[in-house]
């Protein structure tokens, strides 16, 4: 019988894909779509697939911070036995076999279970994280594809609508699951704020939250319960295989853009409430498309955007900065090495040879010459040398001096060397005492090491 | 020891009476034993602070010094023995102990302010549920003027040097406005004025009655910082003032024949003679 399930999933995906590249929506279906005014239903959809990105995205943020994200993985994928068995024995107890509370209640269930074996592993054999939440997450899910395949053989003409839990369907979704859905959401937004502070300390520290008092199993386990409430009541709509994206996304997009916990909580809510928003939106518009594809993908370019974007912590911000740090350090070099050599020129030749031995690209050249150059270090060039500036001369005087303090400190001082400091930035009167400067100015002469004498407050 | 001995050993020191004056140590621990995977780590662990002291816990790596704390404030689970804090068990007497964990315990990148970290420390008095308000941020940096750092109060923990972090740690635990702390490895990385900082934090705390018993690798500045010591290596091979107990005989005992460790402190000993 399993056999039969590739055949319907497949049959099933081209059926959607041709409906999708047969038919655009009008314009005009599209803007009512958007604006809520396409019918009471598809405006509930929407409305409560945003809210429930909201509430993914808040709680979400927890996860992150708690190091669980990938748990919450292991935890939808095990929801699956737990819809078909709920699905088979729902009649056995006299209640209607497709109501979604009973379908709730069961994914519910088997998703717990499957975090406490993931647990059960951790604890009781030498096993990784990743090796435990891989190992659940295949075999509950394994299970869960025996059982639909059970359904379908079995009930056949009953069993539409469970495959919609694995891609899910928000387009298709009824006025009463939305509501469902939709309240749920709005409970775990509403906890998670009301214990934000508490889930803060035991996210950050729990050690500390412990010996501070705090029930820190309890929060925890209130934590679990709060990523278990909004990953059921997303799985109608975005699917068991996606559901996760939308707890995993927004906060690691968010954190890109702020220090702040309050501030990561809003802008991740944001995030998730957009993509559901979207997601939705596209499944209402072009019928039996998938919201959860939809809605990963949003959340994924948000993701890309920040990234690459975000001006503290994205990747151009950083490269920006590490080129820049890499451009002073070099000009500081240069300036040092015009000073020692006692010249206030610097002949082409010159320059070439050091820029060889300090192995700079041409173009690394070029960047640090301009550089210099605005901030008055260097002056006019012409064909056979450059002019350094006064300033320049006095810049290289104090990384001259900087260097010789520090390499000093490095040998008498390591053991309490502080950490952070970056040895060719920061200058040592910032960051040393004056009697621990004035010792290590001591020694340096004791040796009969030349170094020019402190600067500042002079320029 | 036959039977009827360990009888008569445990009615004067062990669980079933407990010693005169445990109601005024801030912390007492009878018979304590440790076990990680059925190997021990601490042995049969007697001690009783005194109050009002700087108790150092000094020992190798591996000795079960940072075991002692935890096990002390029921983080790890004791094999057996008993803890007490002024005669009473920890549950009732947590709102007066403070707890400074190790720095590398913690992941910085965590988002928050080192005065966020610091009103962590403030939480049990703001209670389930609550804002932190005005009040409360006030108090927090009180408590970070006091380390120095005031000037970072709004910066992300991660942006903050090694000793800084320290320092917002020791902050957070003062916020906590106990009677008994306990830190771990204050000292472990910190630069000078780091150390300086915390040092003086330490004094101020004594003179203000409080007790303060900290994880330390440094044996040079025991005599300078501490007024007690225990030495452990998986048991206490001795514990006292300093005076008495810092002798090279009980460091030989504690450290085995690493060398150069003992030549550091045969030199921190004979300093102390000499301030003696």
């Amino acid at each position: 019988m399993p056999l039969r399930i590739p055949i319907l999933f497949h049959a099933n995906m081209q059926h959607s894909i041709q409906e999708v590249t047969d038919e655009w929506p009008r314009m005009s279906e599209i803007i009512e779509t958007i604006t809520f005014r396409a019918g009471y239903n598809t405006g509930m959809v929407i409305g409560g697939t945003a809210l429930l990105g909201l509430a993914a995205g808040i709680i979400g943020v927890f996860a992150l911070l708690r190091k669980r994200s990938l748990m919450t993985d292991a935890l939808s994928h095990a929801t699956l036995p737990g819809i078909t068995l709920a699905f088979l024995f729902a009649g056995t107890f006299g209640l209607e076999s497709k109501s979604l509370p009973v379908l709730l209640v069961g994914a519910s269930v088997t998703g717990v279970l499957g975090v406490i074996c993931v647990q059960l592993i951790l604890h009781h054999t030498r096993l990784r994280e990743d090796a435990a939440i891989g190992i659940v997450l295949s075999v509950f899910f394994g299970a869960g594809i025996v059982g639909l395949s059970y359904i379908q053989a079995n009930a056949p003409g009953d069993s539409g609508g469970l495959n919609h839990f694995i891609y899910g369907q928000a387009a298709t979704m009824r006025v009463g699951d939305v509501v469902l859905m939709g309240s749920i959401a709005l409970v775990a937004i509403m906890a998670t704020l009301l214990f934000m502070k508490e889930f803060a300390i035991v996210c950050f520290n729990d050690a500390f939250a412990r010996v501070d008092g705090w029930p820190v199993g309890l929060v925890d386990l209130f934590m679990m319960a709060l990523v278990v409430l909004v990953t059921v009541a997303g799985l109608q709509a975005v699917g068991l295989i996606l559901v996760v994206s939308m707890l995993i996304i927004p906060p690691v997009a968010a954190r890109f853009w702020t220090d702040r916990l309050s501030v990561l909580v809003l802008i991740s809510g944001i995030i998730g409430a957009t993509s559901g928003y979207l997601g939705a939106t596209v499944s209402a518009l072009f019928p039996r498309k998938p919201a959860g594809a939809v809605i990963v993908l949003t959340a994924g370019c948000i993701f890309v955007l920040s990234m690459f974007l975000a001006p503290k912590r994205g990747v151009f911000a950083h490269a920006i900065r590490r080129v820049s740090v890499r451009v002073k350090v070099a000009g500081d070099h240069l300036l040092e090495h015009v000073y020692e050599s006692r010249q206030s020129t610097l002949t082409s030749d010159d320059f070439a040879n050091f820029a060889r031995m300090q192995g700079w690209s041409p173009l690394f050249q070029l960047l640090i010459r301009f550089a210099l150059r605005r901030e008055n270090m260097l002056g006019s060039k012409t064909r056979s040398e450059i002019r350094v500036t006064e300033a320049g001369l006095e810049r290289g005087a104090r990384v001259s001096r900087n260097h010789a303090l520090w390499e000093q400190y490095l040998v008498s001082h390591a053991d309490i060397a502080p950490s952070h400091v970056d040895w060719s930035v920061d200058m040592v009167e910032h960051v040393l005492s004056d009697e621990l400067i004035h010792e290590l100015e001591t020694a340096l002469r004791n040796q009969g090491v030349d170094f020019p004498p402190s600067l500042e407050g002079v320029g | 020891m036959s039977p009827v001995a360990a009888h008569s050993n445990s009615k004067q020191s062990g669980l079933s009476e407990y010693p005169e004056h445990s109601a005024e140590s801030p912390l007492s621990i009878h018979a304590m034993t440790v076990a990680y995977h059925k190997k021990p780590v601490l042995w049969d662990v007697d001690y009783d602070a005194p109050a009002n002291k700087l108790i150092a816990i000094v020992g190798p790596n591996g000795a079960g010094k940072s075991t002692f704390i935890k096990s002390c404030l029921g983080l790890i689970p004791k094999a057996s023995g008993l803890v007490e804090f002024w005669g009473q068990p920890y549950r009732k007497v947590r709102s007066r102990i403070g707890y400074v964990p190790q720095r590398e315990s913690v992941d910085w990148d965590f988002p928050v302010s080192a005065l966020d970290v610091v009103c962590m420390g403030r939480y049990r008095r703001i209670g389930w549920c609550r804002p932190v308000t005005r009040k409360h941020k006030v108090a927090a940096l009180d408590c970070l003027e006091l380390v120095g750092m005031r000037d970072f109060a709004n910066r992300q923990i991660s942006q903050l040097s090694g000793g800084q972090q320290q320092r917002v740690f020791l902050a957070r635990a003062l916020a906590q406005q106990a009677e008994l702390y306990f830190m771990d490895e204050p000292f472990a990385g910190v630069d000078a004025a780091t150390e300086r900082a915390i040092i003086q934090v330490l004094r101020e705390l004594k003179n203000s009655g409080k007790t303060v018993i900290v994880v330390h690798h440094d044996l040079q500045s025991v005599p300078e910082y501490f007024d007690e010591v225990i030495l452990l290596n998986m048991r206490v091979v001795a514990s006292g003032p300093v005076g008495e107990v810092f002798t090279e005989t009980n460091l030989h005992k504690t450290y085995g024949g690493r060398l150069t460790l003992l030549s550091e402190a045969a030199e921190a000993i004979a300093r102390t003679e000499s301030g003696v």
